[in-house]
């Protein structure tokens, strides 16, 4: 095992990176002068990766299995919950499920290497029996339920179904009730054995460590053989254009709610995904970010307000842009936001105002970097799809006016979005 | 990091924490007042309406725009209330220059555009513009209203209203309807110029600049702020028990499917000289957290709870657990969480759960260390305090807390009022009655 080291005196990092002969992938940013130490451990399995291939046999597994297995993964053997035993040791643990990926992390201010090797122990130590995995439906169930109540969840996944045909990603990540109630504890075992290997996981580390010990750390608790990387299917690739250009549905909320979405230009790895993504943001940034000719007029007019946000979301081997807040007049929106982009796409984005934009995209990124749990899961994410979070500053700084132009012109045509809403149930709004 | 405070001009404080361990700088500034139904709305308003355009950038574009050009540096609007203390005004940060490709430095363009935007705002003929005033007053109505969505947060929120119905901390950090509605562009113009006169104000930074070189910047940058008389009289008033000798009863019906049980409690007499390592030591022991009593008794063994946790108002002296439950558990959920403080008041407390009670505490204040935006919350409520330790004097104090003062902070505390938020159908709780009935119908 060689350790790199990577300097990023831009920003003030130093990244160390190394791949194990079990081929988990490591990277640690070191921190003097901080109390706090970060781990995040995540395997590149996600809710929507359901068909797969393992032995030769095709498995096609319900819908839920990423996020329940999430969920009985802090079993032990011995009877013992690993949640409790870091909780216990003064650790925050925690764990999460997208679409893409599942990530197990902790933070603590001390133990710092025997919070370390609960991670990594409890995450590559299956055990599941019926008894435990029934246990779990009601709960799971229980969550779902509480999704369906929530108009967030429910006017993006409206959104994911309008743009995409068949693609994963358009199901829950929890599954529902009905799929869950076919999980059984083989399921969960086949599962873990594919996506759980090392060489499908990569673990990053934040704080004032050694990066030796830390690889040294988990070349000793994982498994040592290097098992094939699995490869999901998503099914055959979809067309750009949305299935379905608008959906509203009625909800007990006190204002509307609604999105805004496209699919991007998909399959794009390391440099040129990198690239694409930043340009994708920047250009929503002077499209309708808080100091565009968009957000601000229609704030003062009151059609927005501070809730409007954007981003650009990778998971699953796909890329899709989410516009979207609280508006009385959503369609009004939708409309607005097609002239500017047409406006964008006529006349280009003017220079000095993106110039100011790039700059305050890279403050941004550099405000970012203060927070260990957004370094180390961006990290994890990024290394998935074969890059690297840090090198974002320099790319960004060879991006240019017409990128931006471009990037609205090919990929945010009028017919590529589509537009969310769920409203609310009276006409009115109810206090 | 070096921690100092001083006066920069009568009733205008900066507490000053200088560290080289982050990328960006922060700076807050924060008017304080009495918290009060009438002018709780107007204090909240504020801030959003001087956002809005000032006399060099008029508006929100033009100012959003320089924010831009300052790689992205933000100033945006806080309301907060520490205690019955109401504190307003706009939280900073910007890059540390060593970052920049010319290595400037941001601190003094910072310092004058927040001062701007607190003393110099878009105005005509000195009042607030109208426009400004009814858009955002629209939308602060629109955040009020929304409370309601999150049933979670609501239900604390309306347990503290009727616990607290006869005093100021009923009043919610952004006022309520009523008040709102009836502000005016002219009456808040008025209010917001004897604010300025009157309202001790607190200034925060934290980043590489050395202390006499902030002082200097914002000496300068705030030279326009009118002095009056000083408004010191301001405070929280702590009550030590129940109103009522029994604890009160309060339900709410709404279309939910989940029910949410919420219990006020007074911490009672140990606020008289209050121990805030014990109290804190306490709080994780029996409701914080994962590895507390209610967390493992009510919601692991028993499963009464989707989730169940107690959480500490210091500063006006209660205590709040929160649980979202099935609407038949209400009994046995409410007697559980009693139960559970009854065992910490008996005692009954292993080694271990003190242990993992005062780690967690201390690992927590460790870790604010490590953040700006928690640094400044808690050297601001000091600065009302008039305090002047750091997390990690807290810590060590936390790590040290026996198992009698956790007791003892246990004993103090009296349940004030029982709060449950349950669906539409159903049967009445009888909640009065306090005899066992068997054969109620879920």
């Amino acid at each position: 095992m060689t350790i790199h080291k990577h300097d990023y005196p831009g920003i003030g990092e130093t990244l160390y990176t190394a791949v194990l002969d079990n081929g988990l992938e490591i990277r640690v940013v070191p921190k003097k002068d901080f109390s706090t130490f970060y781990a995040a451990f995540a395997t590149n399995y996600g809710g929507a990766c359901r068909r797969f291939t393992v032995d030769g046999r095709a498995l096609d597994t319900p819908a839920g299995v990423a996020h329940y297995l999430e969920h009985k993964m802090f079993d032990l053997p011995n009877g013992d919950n690993a949640l409790n035993i870091l909780s216990a040791n003064g650790a925050d643990p925690n764990a999460f499920t997208s679409s893409g990926i599942t990530c197990y992390y902790f933070q603590c201010t001390e133990s710092f290497e025997e919070n370390l090797r609960m991670l990594l122990h409890f995450v590559s130590t299956p055990y599941f029996t019926d008894e435990t995995v029934q246990k779990e439906q009601g709960i799971i169930a229980q969550e779902i339920r509480m999704g369906e109540d929530n108009p967030g969840m429910r006017v993006y996944y409206n959104l994911l179904e309008m743009l995409y045909a068949h693609h994963p990603i358009r199901d829950r990540v929890a599954g529902t009730v009905e799929s869950i109630a076919e999980i059984t504890a083989q399921t969960l075992y086949d599962c873990h054995k594919v996506f759980y290997a090392p060489s499908n996981m990569v673990l990053c580390v934040e704080g004032d460590v050694d990066p030796e010990q830390v690889a040294r750390i988990a070349e000793e608790v994982l498994p040592k053989e290097k098992a094939p990387v699995p490869h999901a299917d998503f099914g055959p690739a979809e067309a750009l254009a949305p299935e379905e250009h608008f959906r509203l549905e009625k909800m007990e909320v006190s204002a509307p709610q609604f999105l805004i979405g496209a699919k991007l230009l998909p399959g794009l790895r390391g440099g040129e995904a990198q690239r694409q993504r930043l340009i994708a943001a920047l250009s929503l940034r002077m499209l309708c970010g808080s100091s565009s000719p968009f957000f601000t007029r229609l704030y003062a007019e009151g059609t927005l307000n501070m809730d409007f946000d954007y981003e650009v979301d990778a998971s699953a081997g796909t890329l899709t842009m989410i516009v979207g807040g609280e508006s009385k007049t959503p369609e009004k929106v939708l409309e607005e936001f097609n002239a500017e982009i047409a406006r964008i796409v006529r006349e280009g984005f003017d220079e000095a105002f993106f110039i100011r934009s790039r700059r305050a995209s890279l403050g941004a990124r550099l405000r970012a970097l203060e927070d260990f749990d957004n370094v180390c899961v961006s990290l994890a994410m990024d290394c998935f799809d074969g890059y690297c979070t840090f090198d974002s500053y320099k790319i960004l700084e060879e991006i240019t006016a017409e990128d931006c132009r471009r990037f609205a012109e090919t990929e945010l045509a009028p017919e590529r979005l589509a537009l969310s809403v769920i409203a609310p149930k009276s006409g009115e709004a109810k206090a | 990091m070096e921690y100092s405070r001083s006066e920069l001009m009568p009733g205008v404080f900066l507490s000053h924490l200088r560290s080289d361990k982050f990328k960006t700088a922060c700076m807050s500034v924060n008017l304080l007042t009495q918290l009060r139904r009438e002018t709780a709305a107007m204090n909240a308003l504020l801030p959003a309406v001087l956002r809005r355009g000032t006399t060099r950038y008029p508006d929100m574009e033009q100012l959003s725009g320089r924010l831009d050009e300052l790689y992205g540096a933000a100033i945006e609007p806080v309301i907060r209330r520490v205690g019955e203390v109401h504190c307003f005004g706009f939280f900073a940060s910007f890059p540390e220059p060593v970052f920049l490709p010319g290595g400037e430095a941001l601190l003094g363009e910072m310092s004058a555009l927040m001062a701007e935007m607190l003393l110099s705002p878009n105005t005509r003929g000195g009042l607030l513009l109208p426009r400004y005033v009814d858009s955002e007053k629209e939308k602060l109505l629109d955040l009020i209203r929304s409370a309601v969505n999150e049933k979670r947060s609501y239900a604390v929120q309306r347990c503290i209203e009727e616990m607290c119905c006869y005093e100021d901390f009923a009043v919610s950090r952004f006022g309520d309807v009523e008040t709102a509605e009836a502000i005016h562009y002219k009456k808040l113009s008025r209010y917001y110029r004897e604010l300025l006169r009157t309202c001790p104000v607190e200034l925060f930074y934290c980043g590489r600049a050395k202390l006499s070189e902030v002082e200097e910047t914002l000496r300068d940058a705030f030279s326009g702020l009118p002095r009056g008389e000083i408004d010191y009289d301001i405070g929280t008033e702590i009550r030590m028990n129940a109103i009522e000798a029994a604890p009160r009863y309060y339900e709410e019906r709404m279309d939910v499917t989940q029910g949410k049980l919420v219990l006020g409690f007074r911490l009672g007499e140990c606020m008289e000289e209050p121990d805030r390592a014990a109290i804190h030591v306490f709080n994780a022991l029996y409701g914080s957290g994962a590895t507390s009593k209610l967390f493992l008794n009510v919601r692991e063994k028993l499963s009464l709870c989707y989730y169940a946790s107690s959480a500490i108002v210091l500063r006006k002296g209660l205590m709040i657990v929160s649980s979202g439950i099935s609407f038949e558990n209400f009994e046995p959920a409410k007697t559980e969480i009693l139960t559970q403080l009854d065992k910490v008041r008996n005692g009954e407390i292993t080694d271990e759960e003190l242990t993992w009670a005062r780690r967690a505490v201390a690992s927590d204040l460790r870790a604010a260390l490590d953040s700006q935006g928690d640094l400044e919350g808690y050297w601001l409520s000091q600065a009302i305090d008039g305090l002047d330790y750091g997390p990690t004097e807290l810590a060590e104090l936390a790590e040290n807390v026996t198992k009698e003062d956790v007791m003892k902070v246990a004993r103090s505390i009296e349940l004030d009022l029982v709060y449950f938020l349950r669906g539409e159908d159903g049967e009445e709780t009888d909640e009065e009655e306090e005899t066992e009935d068997d054969n109620t119908q879920a």
